[in-house]
């Protein structure tokens, strides 16, 4: 990977610093990639992007001072998700609910992996 | 065999399962499903966020051992109580987790495990390595950290004990380097700029540049 060809200027109000952009906790990362990786597959235009997340943004009640940013991002990556028809609502909360059942269900320290999931 | 699995901070929660956090659920659920349909590539998406997430760098945490090195107060406050010591410097979790310094010598040499990325310092390392998520990374380290060190370009000596740590929910383990020679003088600056993610980890020593003249 070399240039990026995402133009992270576009988006509104990213939290940064000189380098780049600066993620809270892993998730943050995660969703941010999840976003990129989607847009460069062709699903999504850059413009549409920006424009879901603007619009998660200013939809929120809580204060833009930066530390929710992800949360909105993440709000505007399922939906434009479900939109584009990458991913319905209801796969999504069932595959949710997968996840916390095998993370409650694994020791820790051993790796958490959909296939230990508990039988139902 | 000199090798010490050490299950310190080992406790209650090791029976009682992990837990996710709502939000992480939400994204572990997009992941995978996208990852399922095909419509993401996992290594695609690693390979992506690294290139960012090696900029974002661990730099508090290579704060805290260059002032460790420059300030003995501060390093035996370090190693006695880890958490107030980089709390001071403004560096805190957001759950309230533990650290633990663990301080690397001629005699010993510490490497941190853990496979769940949300046991990782990360408000003094940045975000974990892919490497370091890898299920099998955890489980070699515990059984064969040498081997593993050196598949990282790192040899320890046989006469070195290695001590390997497994993070918990509760501690998070932050590896003190031993400070490169030919490095007297250097201020904590400029220490700072040598300390790497991998060597706080204890995957790799810290080295003075080839050729670089002492500061000043």
């Amino acid at each position: 990977m070399t240039a990026s060809p995402h133009k992270l200027a576009d988006l509104p109000s990213i939290p940064r610093d000189a380098d780049g952009p600066v993620f809270r906790a892993p998730w943050e990362a995660q969703a941010f990639g999840l976003a990129l990786a989607l847009h460069e597959r062709g699903l999504f235009t850059w413009r549409e992007w920006t424009d879901a997340l603007a619009a998660e943004i200013k939809a929120a009640d809580t204060p833009d001072d930066g530390t929710h940013y992800y949360e909105y991002w993440l709000a505007a990556l399922e939906r434009l998700a479900a939109t584009k028809g990458l991913v319905t609502i209801a796969e999504m909360l069932q595959r949710k609910e997968d996840w916390d059942s095998v993370a409650r269900a694994t020791p820790h320290g051993k790796p958490i992996e959909l296939k230990n999931r508990p039988a139902r | 065999m000199s090798d010490a699995h050490d299950h310190h901070g080992h406790h209650h929660d090791h029976e009682d399962g992990s837990r996710f956090s709502d939000t992480e659920l939400r994204v572990k659920a997009l992941e995978s499903l996208l990852v399922d349909k095909g419509l993401v590539d996992p290594q695609a998406l690693d390979a992506l966020i690294d290139t960012y997430e090696t900029k974002v760098g661990p730099r508090n945490g290579a704060r805290v051992v260059a002032k460790a090195w420059t300030d003995p107060a501060f390093r035996e406050w370090l190693l006695r109580d880890a958490t107030a010591a980089i709390a001071s410097l403004g560096y805190t979790g957001r759950q309230g987790e533990d650290m633990v310094v663990l301080e690397n010598s001629p005699k010993v040499h510490n490497l941190v495990v853990c496979t769940l990325c949300s046991c990782y310092p990360w408000p003094v390392l940045g975000l974990p390595p892919v490497w370091y998520k890898s299920a099998p990374y955890r489980s070699r380290a515990v059984i064969d950290p040498r081997g593993v060190m050196r598949e990282l370009g790192l040899d320890v000596g046989e006469d070195v004990e290695v001590r390997v740590w497994d993070s918990t929910a509760e501690v998070r383990y932050l590896v003190l380097p031993e400070r490169p020679a030919g490095t007297e003088g250097w201020s904590e600056d400029e220490l700072a700029t040598l300390v790497t993610r991998d060597a706080m980890i204890g995957v790799a020593r810290v080295e003075r540049p080839d050729g670089k003249e002492s500061a000043k």
